[in-house]
């Protein structure tokens, strides 16, 4: 197994964490069912004539990887490798529904090039000049993870290289509130932080990007180590147990040994037992971690939880807001991440202090 | 020479063909899939020439058996049927023997039912079902679904290169030892989306697409779906398989120039096919025949014939042809569409023409092959573009 | 003639989402793209997209637009000659 660690990460999310130095210190509350990311001045990124055409995921993309390299010393990366569940939702809606309203005529160029699910991906390489390897995934909660496997399996065949993965998603008029009719946003707005208590249906969406420099060496700016990723495409909740601990036992890593776990709940009562279910059974005895009451839930949503994972091991601290039962662990050296939705796309990661 | 990962099945659907040996004897009788849309309501109908597939929805949701209230977009339907006859090529029968994973590549997605119905979800609830079917994540679940395999499912979405990432990835799994088994490929329906999104470009032909013609007006759009079954040497050696060929070389690299268009020096191209060639461990003069990405826009022919006069030299270029005027450009499914019929052109020791052309370019001495022609081939090079200046080469061998 | 050249700096500040730029600090006579308002080929297909909608001019060949849009006067010279709406 070749190995894989973080050499460089940048957040950005519903809250104000594009700011390496912070962690959670300061919470905005949402008190809405869809909402957006708390942005960072995105001009101090892009220069203007780029921004013009950028629809929201392209400036938060092409923000986030800026953050990332600039995090990592890495000028130029070996390959570029984007996840999104959705992709620009913004220009596609845009030109379906002038498609749609005017009949098919007087339609424009941009929104349909913008429209394509690679686009950040292209567009993070165009502005870079990065003539390298350039992939985008697109599968529901499993994108982001879908590309770090790729990098990892990359890692493995050319240890030399360093990785750019990125994970975006972001919210679109329309068609974010069309999963209000189909049930996966919750009707009523709801105060976010205390979605993890919700008894109805349905969950809270939101946007945001991740990106993260990927190596096969450990350097001075190294975060963590990613041990290992899994994407299951469906499953019981009974199997995703089985495959956690299959997973960890190939691994030969003991339940003991993690440290935290990093769950996805996201307050949906039809889906959150897939969750409870691990948390009374396999990790009773640890210490359970949740964020989705803080950014909400969107594809690429479990890319935080990689933010996350590498901050509690600088900080060697867990903020309060994050914990959801009384146990603390004594040290922050191995935390595993699990993130599923409606049942589909499950994820398991295994994050290592390095 | 790099060996390569074993294909031991295939599967499509295209406008000149319902499966691989339907889509053989149309490029052996030199009968192409073009003509006026039926099936869509668009005021283009009369503006431009498609490859379409003439099978309505109800005839594949009769064929494939799903329930009427299935979530099942036409982009999904034609990959299943695709990814269907890949797994009976291959003989399989417990998919879940060995690790099986599945990638498809897909641009639209579940665009075609989302266009029918997106004005109507607010008002009625009879088709929300598909409000979740528009992700490309859920067709290719759709599809993996209806296969039965629950383990590695991904969706690959670099628009027109999106099959051939599949297939390059499927293959670099496999190679080390990720998993056992896997079914890799593309799937695009035709939509108004793409109808409409490339005519704002303005790179939709009226007529039948001419590729590598100094006279050339752009594209047809088409819609098709095309799996490969890709095994491990421990399965194929344990069944003793047939192996259909070989994908022994495969790369990916970004132009970096244009949102949309390709590079006047075809770099992105130029780099991918010598990518390939080198994982393949093969020369350029070893390559017996180049299924070209051939779009028949202006910007395309020029930029791929550019790079192909770098790797080759403009005098060794092996044959090439695009076999787009067969099928029109099936945008994501083309880099596997074009995989199956490399395939055959291995198996039969034929290469497909390049139809319509007649006045050589005028940029270079680059002529393709216009009719159909017996050789040996052992070795072919496969290339795929799209937007992002996503560039893709694949090399498959005997 | 110089409403239209108004109306034109106008109308592509807006299409092209120009957010920077002033209708002031586009020259008459200043070439729209490569070294002057900096345009690209996307853009030029948005302004072929502007003509057929604001001023009932259709080209069929994005090639002819080269042309035509060089700059603001040469592209209301165009249209005044043509317009049909």
């Amino acid at each position: 197994m070749g190995e894989c660690y973080i050499n460089g990460i940048a957040n950005i999310s519903a809250q104000p964490t594009t700011d390496a130095d912070r962690f959670l210190e300061e919470i905005i509350s949402h008190k809405t069912s869809i909402f957006k990311a708390h942005d960072p001045n995105y001009k101090e990124f892009i220069k203007p004539a780029a921004m013009r055409r950028m629809s929201k995921s392209v400036k938060m993309g092409v923000t986030a990887a800026s953050i990332a390299l600039n995090n990592s010393g890495v000028e130029m990366p070996d390959a570029i490798i984007t996840g999104t569940g959705m992709g620009c939702k913004q220009d596609s809606e845009k030109f379906l529904e002038k498609i749609l309203y005017d009949d098919e005529q007087f339609l424009t160029p941009t929104l349909f090039i913008q429209s394509t699910h690679n686009t950040v991906g292209g567009q993070v390489a165009l502005g870079l000049g990065c003539k390298a390897y350039n992939l985008t995934y697109v599968q529901g909660a499993a994108s982001f993870e879908s590309s770090l496997i790729d990098a990892q399996l990359m890692l493995l065949e050319e240890p030399e290289k360093n990785i750019l993965v990125g994970g975006i998603d972001e919210v679109a008029k329309n068609s974010t509130l069309l999963h209000k009719l189909d049930g996966q946003i919750k009707e009523d707005d709801i105060d976010v932080i205390n979605l993890l208590n919700s008894k109805t249906g349905g969950t809270v969406h939101s946007e945001g990007a991740t990106f993260m420099m990927l190596g096969s060496k450990k350097t001075d700016t190294s975060h963590a180590k990613i041990v290992d990723i899994e994407t299951i495409s469906k499953a019981s909740s009974e199997e995703a147990e089985k495959h956690i601990e299959a997973f960890l036992d190939r691994k030969g890593i003991s339940i003991k040994d993690v440290d935290a776990v990093i769950l996805g709940n996201n307050g949906d009562i039809d889906y959150d037992h897939y969750y409870r279910n691990l948390q009374d059974s396999l990790f009773s005895e640890t210490e359970q971690l949740c964020y989705k009451h803080l950014i909400g839930d969107y594809p690429v949503a479990s890319s935080f939880g990689f933010w996350l994972g590498c901050k509690i091991f600088e900080k060697n601290t867990v903020p309060d807001i994050l914990k959801v039962n009384s146990t603390t662990a004594k040290k922050y050296d191995t935390v595993l991440l699990y993130n599923q939705y409606l049942g589909k796309n499950h994820s398991i990661a295994l994050l290592q202090r390095c | 020479m790099n060996k390569g990962v074993a294909i031991t099945g295939m599967g499509i659907i295209s406008s000149i063909g319902n499966n691989v040996e339907e889509n053989l004897n149309a490029l052996k009788s030199v009968s192409h899939g073009i003509s006026r849309i039926d099936l869509i309501e668009t005021r283009h109908k009369d503006d431009i020439m498609v490859g379409e597939i003439k099978k309505t929805n109800e005839d594949l949701i009769k064929e494939l058996g799903l329930d009427p209230l299935n979530s099942f977009s036409r982009t999904a339907m034609l990959g299943a049927i695709a990814a269907k006859e890949a797994l009976v090529d291959a003989q399989i029968s417990d998919i879940n023997e060995y690790r099986t994973g599945f990638i498809s590549g897909t641009s639209v997605g579940g665009m075609d039912t989302t266009e029918k119905f997106y004005l109507q979800y607010p008002e009625s609830e009879e088709n929300r079902r598909f409000i979740k079917a528009q992700h490309a994540g859920y067709t290719t679940q759709s599809v993996s679904n209806y296969l039965g395999i629950n383990g590695y499912v991904s969706t690959i979405s670099t628009a027109c290169s999106s099959a051939a990432n599949a297939i390059m990835l499927g293959a670099r799994m496999i190679k080390a030892g990720k998993i056992d088994r896997m079914i890799v490929g593309g799937t695009d329906a035709l939509s108004k989306f793409t109808i409409n999104g490339f005519g704002t470009l303005m790179i939709l032909s009226d007529e039948e697409c001419t590729p590598f013609d100094d006279n050339r007006k752009g594209l047809n759009l088409g819609e098709a779906a095309a799996f490969l079954v890709l095994e491990s040497e421990e399965i194929v050696e344990k069944e003793n398989k047939k192996i259909l060929g070989r994908v022994a070389g495969w790369a990916n690299a970004n132009d970096a120039y244009h949102q949309t268009a390709s590079s006047s020096n075809g770099e992105g191209a130029y780099l991918a096919m010598k990518k390939a060639l080198k994982i393949a461990g093969l020369e350029p003069q070893e390559i017996d025949y180049v299924n070209a990405h051939g779009t028949a826009t202006p910007n395309n022919d020029l930029s791929e014939g550019v790079a192909m006069t770098r790797i080759f030299g403009e005098d060794k270029t092996p044959v090439f042809s695009s076999t787009k005027a067969f099928t029109g450009h099936t945008l994501a499914a083309a880099g596997s569409v074009e995989a199956v019929y490399s395939l055959l052109s291995l198996r039969e020791n034929l290469i497909f023409p390049n139809l319509n052309f007649k006045t050589k370019m005028q940029e270079f001495a680059l002529v393709p092959q216009t009719e159909l022609l017996s050789k040996e081939l052992n070795t072919i090079l496969s290339n795929s573009f799209g937007f992002g200046g996503n560039c893709s080469t694949l090399i498959f061998t005997k | 003639m110089a409403e239209l050249q108004e109306e034109l700096k106008e109308k592509i500040i807006e299409q092209l989402s120009l957010e920077d730029v002033e209708v002031s600090e586009i020259g008459d006579d200043d070439p729209l793209f490569g070294d002057g308002l900096g345009l690209d080929s996307i853009d030029a297909l948005e302004l072929i997209v502007l003509l057929e909608k604001d001023y009932g001019i259709k080209l069929k060949d994005p090639k002819e637009g080269k042309a035509i849009f060089e700059s603001i006067n040469v592209m209301a010279d165009y249209i005044s000659k043509h317009r049909t709406k």
